[in-house]
C-alpha cells in the first residue's frame, strides 16, 4: 500500500445550483392565499398561519406582540386550559410567534390528529377573547422576564440598538413595563379583529400534505372563516428617525466582566438588486466562523468567544449590523479592529482565494439550509414576504458565483462606513 | 425508524453507515467517549478546552476551517459532562473532505502554543458570558457541587472555576490528546446521501493507519446515596427570587430512565402540565417553573427550578413544588394523562427523524450506550411505562434527603 499524502487535499467541487421546491399555490374563496409543500416521508405536518401586523399606533408595537403571544389563552368557547389540554393531548405543538412585519401561529402536528386539531385553530383565529384573568397573568410574567432580561447586557444593547437605528416606531420601540401596565383588553379584542382576516393572512402548508387536508383546511379556513365586510388591507410605511449621533452611546454597567456590543445602521432589503451582494460582503466581514472579524477579533486575539455581523431585510427597511460581547478591559481594542476590518474591505480587494472559499461556502451554506421540506418553505417565506419569486434564487447564485473583486469594493463602499454607524457599548467603555 | 449499517476497523474504529437519500448533504459525525467527567479535579474544564483546540491545526492542516469551508462544509463541536462529539455537514459530493479533515486531526494535532494562548481566553470569555455576566448564570456552578460530593458531575463543563483553564499547559494537552484521542475510544456516524461500501473505502483510506491506541481504562468513583437534604441561600444581584431542587435520579441506561423521563413531562411539557396550570395559571405563585432531568451516562440529576412571583415568600413557593411533587407520590395519575405525555414523545420522535445530523448524533451517542439501534427502541420504551411506575419512581426520588435546594434571594431594591 502506497502511503498518502495527507497534506494534499482532495478534490471537491463547488456547489453551482439547488433544485428547490415550488409550492402549489392555491386562493380559497374568502381570498386566503395559500401555499402547499407536499413532500417527504413521515407522516406530518407543519401548517402556518402568517397574519400581517398592524399597529394601533408605531410606538405601540407591543399590543401587536400581545395579541400574538395570547392566541392561545382562550376563546368564546374553549379556556385557555382547554385549549392547552386538547394540543397536548394530541400530541401537537402549537407555537405563536412575533415577527417584525408578519405574526405566525404554527402547527406542528402528525397527519391523523389534524381532524381534531383544525377546527380548534379555526376557532382560535376567529373567536380569541383574551379573558381579563389570562390577561393579568400574561402582563404579571412578562414584566417579570424584562427585569430578568434587562440584567443581560446583549439585551439591553439589542433594545438600545434598534431604537438609535430605527427611532420610536414598530422596529424601534422598546416597552417598558409601564407599556404593560397600561394593555387593555377592548384594544387587544380591536386590533385581533382587524389583523386576523383571511385577506391579510398567508398559509403555508408543508409536509406529507393529503387531499383530504387539503379539503378540510378549504372548508375551515376559506368557507368558515369570514374577512369583516368593510375590511381593507392597508399598511403605510413607519416614519424612521435614525440617530443622528455616531459616536459610542454607552450604558454603563460597573459590576460588569463584558461588554456587550452592538453597531450597524440603516441598509437594503431583499428586493434590492444589490442585496445578495452585500450579503457575500456580510459573510466575508462576519457571516461565518472564518469571517474576518471572528479570525482577528476572537482567533487570533480572543477577546470574545463570539462576534458576528448580519443583515436583516424587513418589510419597510433593513439593517445591517456587528455584535459581539467582550472582556470589559478590550471593549475599546474591540472597536478598534471592527474599524479596521470594515477599512479593510473597502480600501483592498479582497484576495481571490478568500472570495473563492466565500462563494463555495456560501452555495454549501445554502444547499445544506435545505433539508427537508419545512426548510424548502422557509426559503419560499423569505422571497414571498419580499414581495419576489423564487426567481430570486436564480439572481442570487449567479450573484454569489459570479461577484467580483471590483464589485466586493464597490459594495463596501456603498454601504458600509463605520463613521456614520451607530454604536452602542453596555458595560465599560474602559 | 433509522436503519444503518456498522463496521469496525482494525485499529477499533467504530463506523456506522446511515443512508438518507432525500438530502443532497451528508454528515460526518465523530463521537469521542471522553468528557468533563474524565478530568482530573485540580483541571477542571480542560476536556471543553480541549475541543477548541481541536480546530487550532492538525498534523497535516495547519488550518482546519479554511479547507472545510472551501468545501461548503459548516462544522462544530460540543463538549458536555460524558462525550465530546464533533460533526461536520457538507455537499455529499465533497465527503473525502470531511474524512480527510477528520482523519488528520485523529492522526495529531499540531499541539501550537497560539492556538492554547488564544483559546484559554476565548474559553474565559465564554465562562464569563455563559456563566457570570448573567442573572443565575452560575445556578450550576454552584448546583452541581451541592448535589455531587465525589463524582466528577460535582463541576460542570465549563470548568470549576476560571484558573483552571489559565493554567492550562502544552504537555497536559498532549497527555489528553495521547490518552482519549484514539480510534478505539471513538464513534463514527456517516449519514445522508452516502452508501456503506463508498463510506468503507474511505474509513479505511484515511482513519485506517491510524494507531490503535486503547481504551482509556475510566474508574469514576460513585456517588454515595444521599441521605438528609441539603440547602444552599445566595443573596444575589437579581431581579427575582429564584429556587432550584436537585433530586438524584436514574442514570441513561437504567430501565427507569423513561419513566422518570416521563415524570418530568407530566410536570412542564406543554401549557397543560401540571406545575405550569396549578402554580403559575391557578394558583398564580411563580412567574416560570420547568423540570427535567439532566440524562447523563452516570445517574443524574432530575431539576425543578421556577421563579415565584415578587409578593410570594420563598417558603410558599416551596411549599407549592413539594405539595405537587407529592401528589405524585401519594395519588395514582389517571391513564389519560400519561397517554397525553406519550403522544407528545410518539410525536417529537417522528420529527426528530427530519434532520441528518440529529440522525447521526443520536446513532453515535446510542452506539456509545451500548447499542445505535437502541435509539429505534426508545419509543417502545416510553410507550411500556404505567401509571404504577410513574407513582413508584416519583417515591424513589422526591424524598427530603434526596434533594439537594438552591435559593437565590433578590438583594433588596437590585437594580
Amino acid at each position: 500500500m502506497h502511503m498518502l499524502n495527507r497534506t494534499i487535499a482532495p478534490a471537491h467541487a463547488a456547489t453551482t445550483r439547488f433544485e428547490l421546491i415550488k409550492p402549489k399555490h392555491l386562493t380559497f374563496p374568502n381570498g386566503l392565499q395559500v401555499f402547499v409543500f407536499d413532500s417527504g416521508d413521515q407522516e406530518l405536518v407543519r401548517i402556518e398561519w402568517i397574519a400581517g401586523n398592524v399597529f394601533v399606533a408605531e410606538d405601540r408595537a407591543l399590543l401587536t406582540t400581545c395579541v400574538c403571544d395570547m392566541l392561545l389563552e382562550g376563546t368564546g368557547t374553549h379556556t385557555s386550559a382547554q385549549v392547552a389540554e386538547h394540543v397536548d393531548f394530541h400530541g401537537a405543538f402549537l407555537v405563536p410567534s412575533f415577527g417584525f412585519d408578519q405574526s405566525s401561529l404554527t402547527l406542528f402536528s402528525l397527519t391523523k390528529h389534524l381532524p381534531s386539531l383544525l377546527p380548534l385553530v379555526k376557532e382560535i383565529l376567529t373567536n380569541s377573547i383574551f379573558p381579563e384573568k389570562e390577561l393579568a397573568t400574561y402582563i404579571r410574567n412578562s414584566i417579570q422576564k424584562l427585569q430578568v432580561s434587562l440584567k443581560k447586557n446583549s439585551f439591553v444593547a439589542r433594545r438600545q440598538f434598534n431604537r438609535a437605528v430605527f427611532g420610536n416606531n414598530r422596529y424601534g420601540c422598546t416597552p417598558e413595563i409601564s407599556e404593560y401596565e397600561r394593555i387593555d383588553r377592548g384594544e387587544l379584542l380591536s386590533l385581533f379583529n382587524s389583523q386576523y382576516q383571511p385577506k391579510n393572512s398567508t398559509l403555508i402548508v408543508s409536509g406529507k400534505v393529503t387531499d383530504e387536508v387539503t379539503h378540510l383546511l378549504e372548508q375551515l379556513f376559506g368557507h368558515e372563516w369570514q374577512n369583516t365586510p368593510d375590511f381593507e388591507q392597508h399598511d403605510a410605511p413607519p416614519v424612521f428617525a435614525p440617530a443622528s449621533v455616531t459616536a459610542p452611546m454607552v450604558v454603563e454597567r460597573k459590576d460588569a466582566l463584558q461588554s456587550a456590543i452592538r453597531l450597524g445602521c440603516p441598509s437594503i432589503g431583499r428586493s434590492h438588486r444589490d442585496f445578495p451582494g452585500l450579503q457575500v460582503i456580510n459573510t466575508i466581514l462576519g457571516g461565518y466562523f472564518g469571517s474576518r472579524l471572528m479570525t482577528n477579533i476572537r482567533e487570533d486575539k480572543g477577546y470574545t468567544y463570539n462576534v458576528g455581523s448580519g443583515l436583516a431585510s424587513l418589510k419597510h427597511g433593513a439593517f445591517f449590523t456587528i455584535a459581539s460581547e467582550v472582556g470589559v478591559d478590550v471593549t475599546k481594542a474591540t472597536l478598534v479592529e471592527i474599524q479596521k476590518e470594515i477599512r479593510r474591505l473597502r480600501d483592498e480587494p479582497v484576495p481571490e482565494e478568500e472570495l473563492a472559499l466565500v462563494r463555495n461556502y456560501m452555495m454549501g451554506a445554502m444547499l445544506g439550509s435545505l433539508e427537508n421540506v419545512f426548510s424548502h418553505a422557509d426559503k419560499f417565506k423569505n422571497v414571498y414576504f419580499s414581495g419576489l419569486g423564487l426567481d430570486y434564487y436564480d439572481y442570487y447564485t449567479d450573484v454569489v458565483n459570479g461577484i467580483t473583486q471590483e464589485e466586493v469594493l464597490r459594495l463596501a463602499n456603498t454601504y458600509l462606513d463605520y463613521d456614520k454607524m451607530v454604536k452602542v457599548i453596555v458595560g465599560k467603555l474602559g | 425508524m433509522v436503519s444503518f449499517d456498522r463496521f469496525t476497523l482494525t485499529n477499533g474504529l467504530r463506523v456506522l453507515v446511515h443512508q438518507d437519500n432525500t438530502t443532497p448533504m451528508a454528515v460526518v459525525n465523530l463521537l469521542y467517549d471522553v468528557g468533563a467527567r474524565d478530568e482530573n479535579p485540580g483541571q477542571t474544564g480542560f476536556a471543553h478546552l480541549f475541543e477548541h483546540l481541536m480546530f487550532g491545526g492538525s498534523a497535516n492542516i495547519p488550518n482546519f476551517d479554511g479547507p472545510s469551508q472551501a468545501a461548503g462544509a459548516q462544522n462544530n463541536a460540543f463538549t458536555s459532562n460524558d462525550i465530546t462529539n464533533y460533526y461536520i455537514t457538507l455537499p455529499a459530493a465533497n465527503l473525502e473532505t470531511a474524512f480527510w479533515l477528520e482523519s488528520d486531526r485523529m492522526l495529531s494535532l499540531a499541539f501550537s502554543e497560539k492556538s492554547l494562548d488564544v483559546q484559554r481566553n476565548v474559553v474565559c470569555e465564554e465562562f464569563k458570558q455563559r456563566y457570570l455576566d448573567q442573572p443565575y448564570g452560575d445556578v450550576w456552578l454552584r448546583l452541581r457541587p451541592l448535589a455531587y460530593q465525589v463524582h466528577p458531575y460535582r463541576w460542570a463543563t465549563i470548568g470549576q472555576e476560571l484558573a483552571h483553564i489559565e493554567d492550562a499547559k502544552m504537555d497536559d494537552v498532549k497527555e489528553f490528546f495521547a490518552t482519549y484521542y484514539t480510534p478505539a475510544n471513538a464513534c463514527l456516524v456517516v449519514a445522508g446521501h452516502v452508501d456503506t461500501a463508498g463510506v468503507k473505502e474511505l474509513a479505511e483510506k484515511w482513519f485506517g493507519s491510524i494507531p490503535a491506541g486503547r481504551k482509556p481504562p475510566r474508574q469514576l468513583p460513585v456517588e454515595p446515596e444521599q441521605l438528609e437534604a441539603r440547602r444552599e441561600l445566595v443573596h444575589a444581584d437579581v431581579p427575582q427570587h429564584a429556587i432550584y431542587i436537585a433530586f438524584h435520579g436514574p442514570a441513561r441506561y437504567d430501565k427507569h430512565y423513561h419513566a422518570v423521563d416521563l415524570i418530568t413531562d407530566l410536570l412542564s411539557q406543554g401549557s397543560s402540565s401540571r406545575l405550569y396550570r396549578r402554580l403559575v395559571k391557578e394558583n398564580e405563585l411563580f412567574s416560570e417553573i420547568n423540570a427535567y432531568q439532566t440524562g447523563s451516562i452516570d445517574p443524574g440529576l432530575v431539576v425543578v427550578e421556577g421563579k415565584p412571583l415578587p409578593n410570594v415568600p420563598i417558603e410558599t413557593a416551596e411549599k407549592a413544588i413539594w405539595e405537587q411533587l407529592e401528589q405524585l407520590c401519594n395519588e395514582r395519575i389517571a391513564p389519560y394523562e400519561l397517554e397525553k405525555v406519550k403522544n407528545k414523545i410518539e410525536s417529537t420522535m417522528v420529527f426528530a427523524e427530519m434532520a441528518i445530523l440529529e440522525k447521526a448524533m443520536n446513532l453515535a451517542y446510542f452506539e456509545l450506550l451500548g447499542d445505535a439501534d437502541g435509539f429505534n427502541h426508545e419509543r417502545d420504551r416510553y410507550l411500556a411505562v404505567t401509571e404504577a411506575d410513574i407513582q413508584q419512581q416519583s417515591q424513589r426520588l422526591f424524598r427530603r434527603e434526596n434533594s439537594s435546594t438552591l435559593i437565590y434571594l433578590a438583594n433588596a431594591h437590585a437594580q
